[in-house]
């Protein structure tokens, strides 16, 4: 098989894997603020994380090159500091991609936390345990179905994205492109069985990830009958 | 003297689902007492529960345990749940549905020891449930494991909202005798939310009496509910169940305890301010009453 083949397929599913799970370690504290917090400003919060929903990734893109140009403060003093640069870089689609798939992790875990009945939380304070164990022992065992769905979209997700991908990150082989760019490569140059091979992958990956998702949300009855 | 009380003096509005209502309560409860709060649902038991166990903040006033402050509102003092060393039943249960009815005791206890966690699923007649998923009990099932694990805490203040309501007659007394032997056992304070008379009579030795969100009569149950200006030889406190009026009089249907039932002729001016749910005393000084062990 073709090597740049099996590269970019490796470089998405890098992609989604990062982004994945750097999600899971931001969107857990994030949803929890988000499901309890009596923040007067809350409603702001939760609109800014929903916008990549509604937005174009071109909006989001362009902001991103912005902030990435050397031009820029920010650009400038990661090129100084750190000698990064973000902008036609993997780093840079990463972040990119972590920004643009926010929502995908943070509203089912949300949702998930909100649909506790409170008596849980306040019965695990007033048996003297802390947030932090109420957190992890009685709340996160008790959303696995929520969890399940907000990394298997997010993985999802961040394998079908385009238009941020590039946006910010080009078309560089084993850098930045991707399945979908590629596809969209290939179809330009002609190239339609590659096109065809890598549309496929993707359509096959994506749909036994939405059969799991639903097939787990189906087993878990609402819990809340208990 | 201030060493052994519970001191409570906040006010809390409420907003119910009949608008809002100021909760004010000036009271004290003496420490290792069995204390029962009576009253119509609405009035703000739950709600003074709720603030004794830190959940709810009262808009202002004091909460002292002996003199342990836990809330001055005056001093910006609000100790949390978690540092109270209480236990809260929940009306839901709240039984933690990740973890077996085992895992839920254990999660409980301040030192985990599976030993004295059988030991007290096996008091509670749970031993064959232990490995259970709350979701795999009866209503009646899920109550006694919310109970055990509230004791497992060996809480100072223990505080449980309507402990008994699933449960069917025999249950209830096995139960009620389960909640008096914890209470003497672990000397703990015991504050019960009870719609229940009979329950309040068998257990607790002082009852708060809430209604709209102010304390009304406070005292031992027989204070309570027996009416002292009556000096009948039969006193029997149940609830109205029916009212069914014929010709000029009217029989009400009288439950007492959870199957006795007693049918009392009144008559219209009788019957003012009498409805179906009051609890009420029915009394006798005609004959003398004459007792005997049945069976």
């Amino acid at each position: 098989m073709d090597p740049t083949f099996i590269e970019t397929l490796l470089l998405t599913g890098k992609l989604a894997v990062f982004t994945t799970v750097i999600l899971i370690i931001l969107g857990l504290p994030l949803a929890y603020w988000l499901a309890y917090s009596k923040f007067r400003f809350k409603p702001f919060v939760e609109a800014l994380v929903s916008m990549p929903m509604v937005l174009p990734p071109s909006v989001i893109g362009y902001y991103m090159l912005v902030v990435y140009s050397p031009r820029n403060w920010f650009g400038a003093w990661l090129g100084e500091t750190f000698n990064l640069r973000l902008a036609f870089t993997f780093e840079g689609v990463l972040i990119a991609s972590v920004i643009f798939s926010l929502p995908f992790m943070v509203q089912p875990l949300q949702n998930g936390l909100r649909s506790l009945p409170d008596s849980l939380r306040e019965a695990s304070y007033t048996l003297g345990k802390s947030k932090m164990t109420t957190f992890f022992r009685v709340l996160i065992p008790n959303i696995k179905p929520s969890i399940i769905t907000a990394v298997a979209l997010t993985f999802a997700h961040s394998i079908g994205e385009f238009g941020i991908v590039l946006m910010v990150g080009g078309n560089m082989p084993g850098e930045t492109r991707v399945a979908s760019i590629a596809i969209y490569d290939e179809v330009q140059s002609l190239n339609f069985s590659t096109a065809n091979q890598y549309a496929f992958i993707l359509f096959a990956v994506s749909l036994i990830l939405l059969t799991t998702i639903y097939s787990v949300n189906k087993k878990h009855d609402p819990w809340k009958t208990i | 003297m201030e060493n052994n009380i519970i001191t409570i003096d906040i006010e809390k509005m409420m907003f119910t689902a009949n608008g809002k209502l100021n909760l004010v309560v000036n009271t004290h409860i003496n420490i290792g007492e069995l204390v029962a709060l009576f009253g119509q649902s609405g009035a703000g038991k739950t709600t003074l529960l709720r603030i004794l166990s830190g959940l709810i903040k009262p808009d202002k006033g004091i909460v002292k345990f002996g003199e342990t402050v836990w809330f001055d509102s005056s001093k910006g003092i609000n100790i949390s749940p978690k540092e109270r060393n209480i236990s809260f039943m929940f009306q839901d249960y709240a039984l933690f549905p990740n973890m077996t009815v085992e895992e839920n005791i254990l999660f409980a206890q301040p030192k985990k020891s599976r030993e004295d966690a059988l030991e007290l699923l096996a008091v509670f007649g749970l031993s064959e449930f232990s490995k259970r998923k709350p979701s795999g009990l009866s209503g009646g099932q899920k109550q006694r494991v919310a109970l055990a694990r509230a004791l497992a805490r060996k809480p100072q203040l223990l505080l449980l909202d309507e402990p008994l309501s699933a449960l069917d007659a025999d249950m209830r007394v096995a139960l009620q005798n389960e909640i008096y032997q914890a209470h003497k056992l672990l000397g703990a304070t015991t504050i019960m939310v009870s719609h229940d008379l009979n329950e309040v009579f068998r257990l607790a030795s002082h009852v708060l009496c809430i209604e709209k969100g102010l304390i009304g009569r406070v005292g031992t149950p027989d204070e309570v509910f027996s009416d002292s200006s009556v000096s009948g030889k039969v006193q029997i406190t149940g609830q109205i169940a029916r009212i069914e009026k014929q010709d000029t009089i009217n029989i009400v249907t009288v439950i007492s305890g959870s199957n006795q039932i007693i049918k009392v002729i009144a008559f219209d001016n009788d019957m003012e301010n009498l409805q179906v749910g009051d609890s009420v005393l029915v009394f006798t000084k005609a004959f003398n009453p004459i007792i005997s062990k049945l069976m």
